[in-house]
């Protein structure tokens, strides 16, 4: 194979990492509804904590969009 | 077929261009570039709306108001995550929020309709490394400061049985020592993506006005326009979440060196 198709095929894999970072991100939120709709009163007190769950979430997505960038334009 | 004019080079706006003369020191030339402007511009801004609002009136004005939101914001996200002590640190994280919130929305701004293209300073780690490794080496004086060589104590979460400290002091090692990295490698490629995911849809409509098709074109370009707008309201909410979770996380390294754990 090409050593630029592979660079291709590649970052396209790792676009593949982006887009389960996306569920792991719906699920903390979706979690976090699911709660405070249980127990509104307890809600607001956990909003820290669900902005570290979002952002540690988040962080393997954007790493998978690194890894892409990388691959396109830096290898 | 289509137009070449139509390309477009979505990491342009990411260039950082010099502008104007600049002067050398020690061999490296300084020079006053255009993400310089850009923070600079942020931090006027920021200067202004701070200014504008420190009026201490009783019944606040709505400019009032609005800088107490977010002192208020600031200081009880402080006082929650790290107790009464987090007073101490508040001013640090707020100037921290605001200059990444100011630096973000300014590089929102659609100026370039009037041929002046904001640059975000926070789609470049060299930026956002700096304020990373700044909280990081504030959590590490603090900490060695505060406890002494009892700081290495963080490494060993309570109560791990003495089989697993080989195992857990490692992995706890390379967990800290991530953090800067993470913190400010997550804000820099959340506005990359965000500006380069812009700059594609915006190829696609010129490229879809530009198309030889009799209507197909204008019906992309009329479709990616609007989704542009949808993600622009997008960007907007995450230039706001970034620089909160920026805060946030740099608000819970400072509690661990402060109250270890």
């Amino acid at each position: 194979m090409d050593a630029e198709a592979a660079k291709l095929i590649g970052a396209g894999l790792a676009a593949v990492g982006a887009g389960i970072s996306a569920l792991g991100v719906g699920n903390v939120f979706s979690s976090f509804l699911e709660g405070a709709l249980r127990n509104p009163a307890a809600a607001d007190g956990q909003q820290g904590r669900l902005f570290i769950g979002f952002a540690a979430a988040e962080l393997l997505g954007l790493l998978a969009f690194v890894v892409a960038v990388l691959l396109i334009f830096v290898v | 077929m289509a137009a070449e004019s139509g390309k477009i080079d979505p990491m342009h706006q990411f260039e950082v261009a010099p502008m104007g003369g600049g002067f050398e020191l020690g061999g490296q030339e300084i020079l006053f570039t255009n993400s310089a402007l850009w923070m600079a511009v942020a931090a006027v801004l920021l200067g202004v709306f701070m200014v504008g609002g420190m009026k201490r009136s009783l019944v606040p004005g709505r400019w009032q108001a609005a800088v107490e939101g977010f002192t208020t914001f600031i200081s009880s996200m402080m006082t929650q995550s790290i107790g009464s002590e987090g007073r101490t640190y508040t001013p640090y994280v707020f100037s921290l929020f605001m200059f990444i919130l100011f630096c973000n929305l300014v590089g929102m701004l659609p100026l370039g309709v009037f041929g002046l293209h904001p640059f975000t300073a926070t789609s470049h780690i060299a930026v956002t490394g700096v304020l990373a490794l700044l909280s990081f080496s504030i959590v590490l004086v603090v900490g060695f400061w505060k406890h002494g060589l009892h700081f290495f104590s963080l490494f060993v979460p309570q109560g791990t049985p003495k089989a697993m400290l080989p195992l857990i002091v490692p992995i706890e090692f390379i967990s800290f020592m991530i953090r800067p990295f993470s913190l400010g490698l997550r804000l820099f490629v959340a506005m990359t993506a965000g500006h380069l995911l812009l700059k594609v849809l915006s190829s696609f409509v010129i490229g879809g006005m530009n198309a030889d098709t009799l209507w197909l074109g204008s019906i992309v370009s009329l479709l990616s326009f609007t989704l542009m707008i949808g993600i622009s309201a997008l960007e907007l909410l995450v230039a706001a979440i970034q620089a909160y979770v920026f805060a946030l996380l740099t608000s819970l390294y400072i509690n661990d060196a402060v109250n270890l754990h």
